[in-house]
């Protein structure tokens, strides 16, 4: 233990604790604005910087380990100075009009600003101009970027894609992507991670809701809106609303107030997925093709195979994503059990991702002979849209999903967080194989039960390994979140040191919970939180298991006919390939 | 009245020549990477503050080409401003009136010259082609890689063992760089920004006085691949890949010519310099990973030697690491005068302690490299009365590091500067009595930086000796190599920087034999390379690394501070014999100097990118 002293209180904490965490101990907050514990540890805003007795510099106390005998200022005269200074030098080249970022309100140097009390400025402002592609679904808007390095550090350690890279040197110093490419050429998956870890408005979405309100505008449209799993638990993380509010049901009644004509759930589409991917997979396994069958539900993992991975393409599930069958059944079979022509049908997803925007607008997405999703809007876009109606959610009354293809079992609500798609599937392949029901949680052992530990990005995804007997036989598998986790299991896949009959990958740390569309909480992780919620509501449900759904069963007995019969193939399947999109 | 008074400088005036320093020692530090845009940007405002303001070139001019240059860092300008930065440079430098101007506008068109695709980069990309590599600058600087801030906080704990297994990590011959490194690693120490380098060799000097090297185990080896690679040469290059492969679980088989190994360790440098039982340890670290060696073994087609294409056959892959060994002549009549000897001749005699008599002698050694002050020093040890030293240029243009020139002088050796060789004068027995040289002056400074010598308009002149040591450089004896198909270019084994030699599978090559006489640092970089390389060629890729734990840094402020530099005995004492001469600093010293150590490794750009690097 170490002895140390922090504003004149006296405290011992263990060996290699940062001065910030001990001050934190004892419940000093000393303000912080590039730090992220275990992914951006490199002390550049010199914000948290502290006066040491007896030395002359100042140090960063988010990287200096305490040391005995240590006596720390906080806020001392030449502390406060300082980190007054560096913020105003921050603001300098920061565009500061916050009154139109989408960031406002949740930005930590808006707060840092005026917890500092800076209301006039020295410095004349410079802000940096950078060309950007704004058809593209990630934007950046160097205007904003204080070079914190956050973006590149989470692209290359939690992600391992590296499409960030600094860029000159000296004043003229930038962030861009690698080797100054446009953003469509530079391999980027969209998870969206840079963009929830960006302590500024400087990475966003694309923000398609002026289409949407045109849309809503038209008499002549219906719009049909889906949900995703991840979405109803993480729409209402406001500190002014009580808990308990956040209901599905009420969810359903704010977007109806909107005015959009039909609400479905995702989950429903997630319990097609199953059918058709469990079926798929055990396909595979009888006629021994090579395995692992790796799922295919996450765009940002399916762009990441198809652009750095395209050998493996072969082993992807050929099974579309819940948000894309959900697309092609709107316009076909919903629009052939309501009776609206599937022109006028204006079909908006809404996800907890931002890869999803360029999943809807591939080429290969049109099997109902339209573009099978029109739009897509992440969590936080939705967000934006409840507020600019100014609805208040403790004043609605809950509403149930539209039929007849809008109820979900609690085997498509989990496919929300990592290990939910794997679970959901074992459920129903037991059935399949065994004819007899496996108990609702027999395969629980794919879930991230981890306690600790998963309060940052870095640590947030993981590796699961998991084998189950069925019918006599072993089925490996293992679920991963967070590309750069997936990588290894590919590293481990192709040297041949592991083998799995059925890999579950999400490209975001936690699964889509933790999405890079979800909403931004500064140097918090609330993906476990809202992983629990699934699971909750997968407790809750009286059907648990995809096949179950009689909705589904109608699905199929008057549509379908069987999971991978020729017109689910034509519908819900997909050669994956790489689309120009990908550029 | 008074008319006149003494000036003397203010506090203005003493401030600035303050600042001067300072800058000074900024450049001197300046790290390797940056935008060379950027830089002839603030060498223009230095010239520009610089202006007297009189004339219209220096005083608009310099200032236009300022705004030119921000407009191609700031993604403004087109192929037309360059066009425009290049012809008023060019006006400039042909029309300012004094060097303040001129010079200035040179800068910028000798930039042009040598950067021009990074001005086209920054119009056509819109930002530089120089990739930000703000690494640790010694590191950066050693051919080797050897992490440097690590062994010296190691130091500093006092942890000397561990020093020793760090620096192994890259450099198998922690006891040879101590002694005698060239230390390029200093060169851009970030400590001469507020003082002087750190001295890294001597706190290197200090791990292993204190952790002798063949005390320290070699790291655990990998589980062996059955594979075999011959080994050309056992001097460092050959040495290291020899080392490295034994730890990636290859069989490494060092075929040696001479009677032992080393190569210039032992061949080339004298024990006063670097004492062969020190030599000795490094090689028994190495040799304790199982490296086989067969001493007196030259390749090639004649009797008793192994052919390459026999090596080809038995090993999985070959490291020619041969080195230069072979003497250059001087060209000039009378060379072939008995008393006449090569350097190479000499230190290969010493290395074998087969040491010359010069007791009485009078001897000369022509040249002004490392190896001409060794033979001198040599020579002075080896009992000579007097020991010249003839060379065409100055004493500041020697190629030799300073200090050994410094040393020579001290032993007693007479110096004759601008003196080119001429001829030699024999006796009727043909014994060497006499080198005639040539006095010139210094003339012209040639593109490199260097001035030229020209011929003075005055006699020959005659230097008395009785023996006369030709250090001009040496040779690669590359001819067998040659006649077994591998391509040679100027003499030297022609190898790609990855050690791959053109067009023979399976053949690497590298350290002088590859490059032309050079460093040792820079020959036990090529082993590491090619011992990475040709494990990659056999299909496998093993991981070097250490996991010896790095002190953090410690939070002292860094106040200006003067470098410990290592003791030698003092010469009157150290010319007698070949002891060692160089003294190791106190632990009160390396503490103090580890402790000037500015820790890039955890500070700056490194913090980011380019830091530590555990494996490779």
């Amino acid at each position: 233990m170490v002895n140390l002293k922090i504003d004149d209180i006296e405290l011992s904490v263990e060996e290699g604790t940062t001065i910030m965490e001990a001050a934190k101990k004892l419940g000093i907050y000393i303000p912080h604005l590039c730090f992220l514990k275990g992914i951006n540890e490199i002390s550049a805003c010199k914000v948290c910087v502290v006066e040491i007795q007896g030395k002359d510099k100042l140090v960063t106390a988010c990287s200096t380990p305490v040391s005995e005998g240590m006596v720390v200022f906080t806020n001392s005269a030449k502390a406060r100075s300082v980190r007054k200074s560096n913020v105003e030098l921050i603001l300098s080249q920061h565009d500061c009009l916050c009154a139109t970022c989408v960031r406002s309100g949740n930005c930590p140097l808006q707060t840092l600003a005026g917890h500092l009390g800076i209301y006039d400025l020295p410095f004349e402002r410079q802000v940096t101009e950078q060309a950007w592609d704004k058809e593209f679904p990630l934007i950046r808007d160097s205007k904003k970027c204080i070079k914190c390095m956050r973006c590149l550090q989470i692209c290359s350690k939690v992600q391992g894609c590296d499409i960030w890279d600094v860029q000159n040197t000296g004043a003229y110093t930038n962030i861009s992507t690698v080797d100054n490419m446009p953003i469509s050429q530079a391999k980027c998956t969209l998870c969206g991670q840079c963009i929830t870890h960006c302590p500024t408005g400087a990475l966003k979405e694309r923000n398609d809701l002026p289409a949407i309100y045109d849309i809503l505008a038209d008499p002549d449209k219906v719009t049909v809106v889906q949900i995703a799993p991840a979405v109803r638990t993480a729409w209402l993380e406001r500190n002014d609303v009580e808990p308990g509010i956040d209901t599905e049901g009420r969810l359903v009644a704010a977007l109806k107030r909107i005015g959009f004509d039909y609400v479905l759930d995702t989950v429903f589409s997630a319990d097609v997925t199953i059918m058709e991917e469990g079926n798929e997979l055990l396909e595979r396994l009888r006629s021994k093709k090579q395995m692992p069958m790796f799922t295919s539900c996450c765009p940002g993992w399916v762009s990441y195979l198809t652009m750095y991975h395209p050998e493996l393409l072969g082993q992807l599930s050929t099974t579309k994503s819940p948000q894309q069958i959900f697309g092609a059944l709107i316009k076909t079979y919903f629009a052939e059990k309501t009776g609206v022509a599937p022109e006028n049908i204006c079909s908006i997803a809404i996800m907890p991702c931002v890869s999803k925007k360029r999943e809807a607008a591939l080429e290969s997405m049109n099997a109902s002979g339209y573009q099978d999703v029109d739009y897509v809007l992440t969590t936080r876009e939705m967000v934006r849209l409840l507020r600019a109606e100014h609805i208040d959610p403790r004043g609605l009354k809950e509403k149930p999903f539209d039929s007849p293809i809008g109820d979900g079992t609690g085997a498509g609500a989990i496919f929300g967080v990592t290990g939910g798609v794997m679970e959901a599937a074992l459920r129903t392949a037991y059935k399949v194989v065994t004819g007899e029901e496996a108990d609702e949680d027999a395969f629980k052992a794919v879930r991230d039960t981890r306690t600790q530990g998963r309060d940052n990005a870095i640590n947030l995804g993981g590796i699961r390994t998991a084998e189950f007997e069925i019918a006599g036989k072993v089925l490996k598998t293992c679920v991963v979140s967070g590309l750069k986790n997936a990588e290894e299991v590919i590293q481990q896949i192709q040297s041949g040191e592991a083998h799995y009959d059925f890999v579950e990958v999400m490209a975001c740390p936690g699964g889509c919970v933790g999405g890079g569309g979800q909403p931004i909480h500064e140097e918090a992780e609330w993906a476990p939180k809202r992983g629990e919620r699934l699971y909750e509501l997968d407790k809750e449900r009286k059907l648990r298991r995809s096949h179950e759904n009689p909705q589904v069963q109608k699905l199929y007995k008057e549509f379908l006919e069987t999971p991978l019969s020729e017109k689910a193939e034509h519908l819900l399947h997909t050669q994956h390939m790489w689309e120009k999109n990908y550029r | 009245m008074s008319r006149l008074k003494v000036e003397t400088p203010d506090r203005v005036q003493l401030t600035v020549e303050k600042l001067y320093k300072d800058l000074e020692r900024h450049i001197i530090a300046s790290p390797p990477g940056l935008c060379p845009v950027d830089l002839q940007l603030s060498f223009l405002k230095v010239c520009q503050a610089q202006t007297c303001g009189k004339c219209v070139p220096c005083r608009v001019g310099l200032t236009q080409l300022q705004h030119l240059l921000e407009d191609v860092l700031s993604g403004k300008a087109t192929m037309k401003t360059l066009a425009l930065i290049e012809k008023t440079a060019k006006n400039i430098e042909a029309s300012a009136d004094c060097a303040i101007g001129y010079e200035a506008a040179h800068m910028l068109v000798a930039g042009f010259d040598g950067f021009r695709e990074d001005y086209e980069h920054h119009v056509k990309e819109g930002c530089c082609s120089v990739h930000a590599q703000h690494a640790i600058p010694c590191v950066a600087l050693c051919p080797a890689k050897v992490d440097i801030p690590g062994y010296i906080s190691l130091v500093g704990e006092k942890r000397y063992a561990d020093a020793v297994r760090l620096i192994r990590k890259d450099n198998p011959f922690p006891t040879a760089c101590a002694l005698i490194c060239e230390h390029p690693c200093e060169a851009r120490c970030r400590r001469s920004m507020i003082d002087v380098s750190v001295n890294i060799r001597g706190l290197k000097r200090m791990a292993v006085d204190h952790a002798h090297a063949d005390t320290v185990p070699v790291p655990e080896k990998c589980e062996s691949t059955g594979k075999k690679v011959a080994i050309i040469g056992g001097g460092p290059s050959g040495l290291s890949a020899a080392y490295y492969l034994e730890l990636m679980g290859h069989h490494a088989v060092v075929f040696e010519e001479k009677k032992k190994l080393g190569g210039m360790l032992r061949y080339g440098i004298p024990n006063y310099r670097f004492p062969r039982e020190r030599l000795d340890e490094d090689l028994q670290a190495i040799l304790s990973t199982g490296v086989e060696v067969h001493l007196n073994t030259r390749i090639g087609e004649g009797e008793g030697e192994i052919s390459l294409k026999t090596l080809n056959n038995e090993y999985d892959a070959i490291y020619i690491a041969i080195g230069a060994h072979t003497d250059k002549k001087i060209g000039i009549e009378g060379e072939n005068a008995k008393g006449v000897i090569s350097a190479v001749e000499l230190l290969k005699r010493i290395g074998d302690d087969d040491m010359p008599d010069f007791t009485g002698k009078e001897v000369v050694v022509v040249g002004g490299g490392n190896v001409a002050m060794d033979c001198t020093r040599s020579a002075i040890r080896l009992g000579a009365k007097k020991v010249g030293i003839a060379y065409r240029r100055r004493q500041k243009d020697m190629t030799a590091l300073p200090e050994e020139v410094e040393g020579a002088i001290a032993e007693g050796a007479e110096l004759y500067g601008l003196k080119a060789p001429h001829h030699i004068e024999a006796d009727e027995n043909g014994n060497v009595t006499a080198l005639w040289v040539e006095p010139q002056i210094i003339g012209p400074i040639d593109a490199w930086g260097r001035a030229r010598p020209i011929h003075a308009d005055v006699p020959l002149m005659r230097i008395p000796c009785d023996i006369i040591i030709v250090a001009i450089g040496q040779g690669i004896d590359s001819k067998a190599f040659e006649d077994a198909g591998i391509s040679i270019q100027r003499g030297a084994i022609a190898a790609a920087m990855t050690g791959e030699v053109q067009n023979a599978g399976g053949i690497f090559a590298g350290g002088d034999c590859a490059t032309g006489p050079a460093t040792v640092i820079r020959a036990i970089a090529a082993g590491k390379v090619a011992a990475a390389n040709i494990d990659e060629y056999l299909g496998y890729k093993h991981i070097i690394s250490c996991d010896v734990q790095i002190p953090e840094p410690d939070l002292a402020d860094k106040v200006p501070c003067g470098k410990v530099q290592l003791a030698e005995e003092e010469a009157g004492i150290r010319k007698q014999s070949f002891e060692p001469m160089e003294l190791c600093m106190s632990e009160q010293e390396a503490c103090q100097e580890a402790g000037r150590c500015l820790r890039c490794d955890k500070y700056g750009f490194s913090a980011l990118k380019g830091g530590r690097r555990l494996r490779w």
